[in-house]
């Protein structure tokens, strides 16, 4: 991606429930939040278990591999962010944990993306306060 | 996951009785106004308000100080405080915001008919009022520069990546939606050109006099893929207003009165504005789904005995998504109904969007779609569907929403 330093990418907002989450993709960690109770997976994180309405919880590294579930190419710049330029894909990710994410990507051409195309995780530093998850190509063969 | 999402169930044991449902034929609409719909309406919103407000009135055969109770859009950057101050009202007894964007426009009706079959107001104005082709775009990534840090822990998830405007948002859907059914670019093509025939009998429309063909569609640009222009609405300056009353006063006005039927809202579990990729399944829309199913159930009716739709059409995907959400189609059918256009236009088994739409005619956030569903049963709308007895509306979906059916 390249990106336009006149519109800086918007920094995530963090808040009590989701900032377990921002401070692993800082340090490069994809964590979810599980529910220490019956073990429920959920993105994005929350204050209680929907499933059995505990407030024990805890954040889980991801094995950080998934397919690709949807995904969108913005061509035209004024509908899309003008810090990032056209066109730029993003893509919905059903990561093996069942729970889905939203990335970009990097090294995936727009022509090539696929629903059910393998992915992995890795991660961009943008700037001293800004990293983001990206996907990339996987490998299969390993699950 | 969620199993409950996959089941779709619905609770019917624990909903409120059908004769219980207050609203049924109690309450009408009984007055439209709006403004000209343009590129650059050359004014303020609130005054726009008020001529849409005015011409309501009118049309109702009210005087202004008939008018008790006023339903705002929570997005509308005018309030009823300083509306009734321009509009020599001298006093409200019932005012409520309706949120989520677009899901508010038959919300605004079923709160009006609430206050006014509860005895809370006599006369309830509706109204939409937005610069939003000269001003602030929809289709557009808002103003940025000010705002470091996104607004909330939703817009974190999707703000960073890019995905900063409703075209986006909504392309999202339509590539899953595609993929799963096999749809077709031509077959949502197909809803675009329909609607544009319909906004060419209707002086009123953004588009009125430039028809396009189903190449023309194919050959429009890619904002963003798979959703080309012709496949976005229009961003339009405009107001439009509603009065809500009575159906025993509704009796003594000027025009004859589109009854409400029933005006449902439905939110559900895991959605967020726009952006509900998380659930197990994102072709089907469960806020929609579940605002069907409560219209009906209140209402009696069944989707095969109404006349004539205007579904909110901001993007053609979500014409065969509600075809289907509405029970009109099977899931995964609603883009073969909208194919060739024969189903959907006027003289079609179900024509819908006969003003032109959100596509064609104007985007006023859903309430341009309600004015065409009362002259549909006034009987003159430019593109009149004969004998119309049972009309139906829809709000904006992908967030929560709401519905009415309107009869004669």
């Amino acid at each position: 991606m390249e990106y336009n330093p006149a519109f800086p990418l918007l920094r995530p907002y963090t808040d009590f429930d989701n900032r377990g989450f921002w401070e692993g993709i800082k340090r490069h960690a994809l964590v979810f939040q599980r529910c220490k109770h019956c073990g429920l997976f959920v993105h994005r994180p929350r204050p209680m278990c929907p499933r059995c309405l505990s407030t024990e919880k805890e954040w889980v590294p991801s094995e950080g591999k998934g397919k690709i579930y949807s995904y969108v190419t913005v061509h035209y710049e004024k509908t899309g962010y003008p810090g990032i330029k056209v066109p730029y894909s993003v893509v919905v990710v059903e990561m093996l944990e069942g729970v889905r994410i939203i990335a970009n990507v990097e090294g995936i051409e727009p022509e090539e993306l696929r629903i059910g195309m393998p992915v992995e995780v890795t991660f961009e530093d943008i700037a001293e306060d800004l990293t983001l998850p990206r996907v990339k190509k996987r490998e299969v063969g390993s699950p | 996951m969620f199993d409950q999402y996959l089941a779709r169930r619905y609770r019917t044991t624990t909903r409120p009785r059908k004769e219980d449902y207050l609203v049924r034929d109690n309450a009408a609409i009984v007055g439209i106004g709006a403004t000209e719909f343009s590129r650059d309406s050359g004014r303020s919103e609130i005054q726009m308000a008020c001529e849409a407000i005015k011409a309501a009135v009118e049309d109702a055969g009210l005087r202004m100080e008939d008018i008790d109770g006023m339903v705002r859009f929570a997005m509308d950057f005018t309030d009823e405080m300083h509306l009734i101050s321009a509009l020599g009202i001298p006093e409200l007894s019932y005012f409520a915001e309706c949120g989520y964007g677009g899901g508010a426009s038959c919300a605004t009706v079923m709160h009006a008919a609430a206050a006014v079959v509860t005895g809370m107001a006599n006369y309830v104005v509706c109204y939409r009022t937005m610069n939003e082709r000269s001003g602030r775009r929809y289709g557009h990534t808002p103003g940025v520069g000010f705002v470091k840090t996104t607004p909330s822990d939703h817009f974190g998830y999707i703000m960073p990546f890019g995905l900063t405007s409703a075209p986006i948002w909504v392309a999202m859907f339509a590539t899953r939606y595609m993929y799963e059914y096999g749809v077709r670019p031509e077959q949502l093509g197909w809803v675009s050109v329909v609607f544009r025939e319909h906004a060419c009998r209707n002086p009123k429309a953004m588009f009125y006099g430039r028809p396009i063909t189903l190449q023309d569609y194919l050959n429009s640009r890619m904002i963003v893929e798979p959703l080309r222009l012709y496949d976005c609405c229009v961003d339009t300056d405009g107001a439009v207003a509603l009065i809500v009353t009575t159906a025993e006063r509704a009796k003594d006005l000027k025009q004859r009165p589109a009854y409400i039927l029933g005006a449902t809202q439905g939110t559900a579990t895991e959605g967020e504005t726009m952006t509900s990729y998380y659930r197990p399944r994102i072709t089907i829309i469960p806020e929609s789904w579940y605002t069907a199913q409560e219209l009906w159930r209140v209402t009696g009716v069944r989707p095969e005995d109404v006349d004539v739709v205007q579904f909110y059409d901001a993007f053609t995907c979500l014409v065969p998504m509600q075809l289907e959400e509405y029970g009109f189609c099977e899931p995964g059918e609603g883009s073969a109904f909208c194919e060739g256009g024969d189903r959907i236009r006027i003289g079609g088994e179900l024509p819908c969007n006969t003003s032109g739409g959100h596509l064609s005619e104007a985007y006023i956030h859903g309430m341009n779609l309600i004015a065409e569903a009362v002259r549909q049963i006034r009987g003159t709308s430019t593109a009149q569907v004969p004998d119309v007895e049972l009309s139906l509306v829809t709000g904006g979906l992908g967030v929560p929403t709401s519905a009415i059916l309107l009869r004669k």
